[in-house]
């Protein structure tokens, strides 16, 4: 018997089809093909070095921002950015995205509610929980998420990997603890040959850490970047690439009527910042009070984290609580004025206000959001799950699955 | 500020404060005594040898001239960077945006008249910018409902010489720019600040004429500003130093308030609801909030009949959001000597509050309230204050050696240094479909480098013009977006690629 045996998922680009490797001499081929799962390529905008670890490059990085602090307008620089993982353990990241062993009855992955389809968020208006009950707030999308400072709707994360544990052990999302977790990786003989190899380790000796899966999450999440919409094309210089109408809604969401931008600033369409802006809650729940409850302040009551509008076409629904269906709602909500969110106790946000904007301005502004849709570097979902290898290997004692 | 000193807010001011208050207040009562100080002059290491005249190079380009009945926006469209667009007099009613470098548009004054950008109380802004070197002088912008100028991220700008009246939100508006000059403007009748300058850094706003807003001049979670030689009058607030939270760029500091005319005012406040300056007391001369390191240096400060001089920290602002990363307290302002008279007789209800508690006689011309460390005040005994008992003599008398915080040099053009534009462009765009040896959506590197070995520019063309090659890919869409510098920059970069 050699090294591995497919039980299911035959389908992988990189595997011949066929159950049995028959070759006697094949251990090292077999570790060959397994390793083979990874690519030894950086993902798209990384270049990589000759450490071995992915570098972004982009066009934004030349140009400079007050305080470095990412924010402006049109040739604006970029914050400061995580980036300088390994390409082999980027794609071990994404195979575990895609994964569901990091939820306790294997059922939930992190791509059941960031849905790669859906601009990584949730199509639903709330997520499904692991215990089929669904949640309050709606799956926020991922996109440019390796540019980010804060996380999670209430700002409550503000390192990736302090994010991600967010969802796996909150009992209502993935439910998960860290023994569990960390025992059930172990388990999977095809993850902790991949784990130790991409670490440089003993196979044999290898146990994957809480530390290890979250660093693979955090490198595949930072590599989302969406950065080539025609709004991009515009700013380099191609003022061709947006339509007139689109020109007309770039000037209504800069301007100080509507005063999109002041909040979703360029160029990654977000200022960072909390914000109270009243937009209710879906029907049957409870007032969530938000950022209120992570900063300790009530002037943050029903205060959330200001989302990117980067590919906000695909994110639908919308809002913390996934109660608008469309942009249209969106807009709608922004246009029928400060009084109609004022009371509740809330303190709004000093731009909200009553733009009053015509109905030909709101078509133009949806337009302009349309333009700042970009997915080329969108990441292909795994053809095969890891945790449903098993690997055999008598000759040398290891346990079978 | 949204509500300054709002309702309730006696209540915020702590017993500490108070009694601490009285216990320095008997501390300084022999202090009062007129000193002679030694003429020193701050002198700080920013932009002192910057030129105020400029902060631009000036690059000569073509001139465009726009007349009554064509489009501002049309020549905008057709200048190029170093271009002037000459407006003659006439009206025109459009929004004019910017988004590239070197542009000047200039009004053509004609016996007092003047191009007159008309925005009918229907459209939203006059003037948006993104362009770096862009100057805007001499026109007339009345009834728009956004701003009359307003830049996003352009540095090096000149604005001058506009009159604006009315135009919705704010006259000026700066943004997040770097390096920019805004002067002999005439503004009046704004909602909010005829001048804001937010979230920028080194920067000029001199010998303006501000009247009949909300707020005259407001530099707001800016760096590096001196604002002087204004006349500011007949606003509700007059010139505001600001740290407003919940902004992405928390700070301010280095600010230089000097030789001003801030009178009378006394405007009604007819700030928008929610808006950061509805709650200005009517009747503030110069008001710091949490900004660090003001300076406020021989203005005329008279009239005023709230205060001439407010100093807050952010726990005395009623509804102002909360930012953990926003240090709350106006700390190290500088008082040196201003001309003031005739402030806070008909003060509110807080400050008299204050005054009875503290036993003060006499219409307040400074008010401190919340902590401030490091400050000063020069010849504090010639005024009437409330909360500067703490502080004495600053080291020094005037701010003359400090004549700007302009950059001696302008912010470089933002354009991708040419060396790394291919490998910017490959890694940017073309790595969404191609890697050097493996199949994505499009062949690999590896395949295109045997066929346009030596001939970068048949690859450049290819791109701009892709024709479908291979059975089993799909078309590639054509990458025409990209300037013809670009292609043949990125084809060479490709061409290179070894992994």
């Amino acid at each position: 018997m050699n090294y591995l045996i497919w039980l299911a998922l035959l389908t992988s680009d990189h595997l011949i089809a066929g159950g049995l490797w028959e070759s006697p001499d094949s251990i090292e081929r077999n570790q060959r093909e397994i390793l083979g799962l990874l690519t030894s390529d950086c993902p798209p905008g990384y270049e990589l070095s000759q450490q071995n670890t992915c570098k972004f490059f982009h066009q934004y990085q030349t140009y400079p921002s007050i305080l470095d602090r990412g924010i402006g307008g049109t040739r604006t620089g970029l914050p400061s950015f995580r980036d300088g993982f390994s390409p082999a353990l980027i794609d071990l990241g994404r195979h575990l995205f895609f994964d569901p062993i990091l939820s306790p009855n294997q059922t939930i992955s992190c791509s059941s509610c960031h849905d790669p389809d859906h601009g990584f968020a949730d199509p639903g208006a709330h997520s499904i929980g692991i215990s089929r009950q669904p949640l309050d707030r709606n799956a926020p999308s991922l996109w440019n998420l390796g540019f980010l400072n804060r996380f999670n709707w209430d700002g409550s994360a503000v390192t990736l990997e302090t994010q991600i544990l967010g969802p796996l052990y909150n009992p209502q999302e993935m439910g998960n603890t860290k023994e569990n977790l960390v025992h059930r990786l172990n388990t999977s003989e095809a993850y902790r040959f991949l784990f130790a190899k991409v670490y440089e380790k003993d196979p044999d000796r290898f146990e994957i850490s809480e530390k290890h899966i979250i660093t693979a999450l955090t490198a595949f999440q930072s590599t989302l970047i969406s950065l080539n919409s025609r709004y991009d094309r515009y700013v380099h210089g191609h003022h061709e690439s947006l339509s007139t109408e689109e020109i007309r809604g770039l000037n209504v969401f800069r301007s100080f009527v509507a005063r999109c931008s002041e909040c979703h600033t360029p160029p990654l369409f977000t200022n960072q910042q909390m914000a109270v802006i009243g937009a209710p809650e879906r029907k049957g729940l409870t007032f969530d009070h938000g950022a209120e409850l992570v900063f300790g302040s009530k002037r943050l009551k029903g205060g959330f984290k200001v989302p990117t509008l980067r590919n906000i076409t695909k994110t639908a629904p919308y809002m913390h609580s996934g109660g608008f269906q469309d942009l249209s709602e969106v807009l709608a909500f922004y246009n029928e004025g400060r009084a109609a969110k004022e009371g509740r106790g809330l303190y709004l946000h000093w731009h909200i206000t009553s733009p009053d904007l015509a109905k030909s301005e709101l078509a133009d502004l949806k337009s302009f959001l349309n333009a700042l849709e970009d997915e080329s570097f969108k990441p292909k979902r795994p053809n095969i799950t890891i945790s449903k290898l098993i690997l055999n290997n008598e000759r040398r004692g290891v346990t079978k699955q | 500020m949204k509500v300054f000193f709002g309702v309730g807010m006696i209540a915020c001011i702590g017993i500490g404060f108070i009694s601490g208050y009285l216990f320095f207040r008997q501390q300084n009562l022999n202090s009062s005594i007129e000193t002679i100080q030694k003429e020193t002059s701050f002198r700080s290491k920013v932009g002192k040898n910057a030129s105020l005249s400029t902060v631009s190079s000036n690059t000569s380009g073509n001139i465009i001239a726009v007349r009554q009945d064509e489009s501002i926006m049309d020549a905008v469209k057709q200048a190029e960077s170093g271009d002037t667009i000459l407006v003659y007099p006439g009206t025109y009613t459009e929004t004019i945006y910017i988004d590239k470098d070197d542009i000047t548009l200039r009004g053509v004054i004609k016996e007092g008249k003047r191009a007159v950008l008309e925005g009918e109380k229907r459209l939203n802004d006059a003037i948006l910018y993104s362009g770096n070197n862009i100057k805007v002088e001499n026109l007339k912008i009345q009834n728009y409902k956004g701003n009359g100028i307003m830049g996003q991220a352009g540095n090096n700008f000149e604005i001058r010489n506009n009159i604006i009246t009315d135009t919705g939100v704010y006259g000026v508006f700066p943004q997040l720019g770097k390096n920019g000059i805004v002067e002999h403007n005439i503004i009046s009748g704004i909602a909010d600040a005829a001048i804001y300058v937010g979230m920028s850094d080194n920067i000029h706003v001199a010998h303006n004429e501000v009247f009949d807003n909300v707020a005259g001049i407001e530099i707001e979670n800016t760096r590096h500003a001196i604002v002087e030689n204004n006349l500011v009058y007949n606003n509700t607030g007059g010139i505001l130093a600001f740290v407003t939270p919940g902004l992405p760029i928390k700070t301010t500091f280095d600010v230089i308030i000097r030789k001003n005319f801030v009178n009378n005012n006394n405007h009604k406040n007819f700030g928008a609801p929610g808006s950061t300056v509805a709650g200005i007391p009517s009747g503030t001369g110069i008001l710091i909030m949490a900004a660090d390191d003001v300076i406020i240096d021989r203005n005329i400060i008279s009239g005023n009949k709230t205060a001439g001089i407010l100093i807050t920290d952010h726990g005395h602002a009623a509804n102002i959001t909360f930012d953990p990363e926003s240090e709350p307290n106006a700390d190290s302002f500088r008082i040196l000597d201003n001309q003031m008279i005739n402030n806070g007789y008909d003060t509110i209800d807080e400050i008299k509050a204050l005054k009875a508690v503290s036993l003060t006689m006499g219409s307040p011309d400074i008010v401190r309230v919340g902590e401030s460390k490091g400050s000063c005040i020069n010849n504090k005994h010639r005024y009437v204050t409330i909360g500067l008992d703490p502080y004495s003599n600053c080291p020094f008398t005037n701010t003359d050696a400090t004549r700007s915080y302009l950059l001696e040099t302008p912010v470089p053009p933002r354009k991708i240094d040419k060396s790394a534009q291919g490998k910017l462009t490959y890694l940017g765009v073309c790595t969404g479909c191609h890697s050097y040896t493996g199949r994505l959506i499009g062949p690999p590197m590896k395949d295109i480098q045997e066929i346009y070995r030596n001939n970068p520019i048949g690859l450049a063309h290819y791109i701009s013009n892709p024709v479908k090659k291979r059975q089993n890919f799909p078309e590639m869409p054509p990458q025409d977006y990209l300037s013809k510098e670009t292609r043949l920059a990125v084809a060479k970069y490709v061409l290179s690629l070894k992994n």
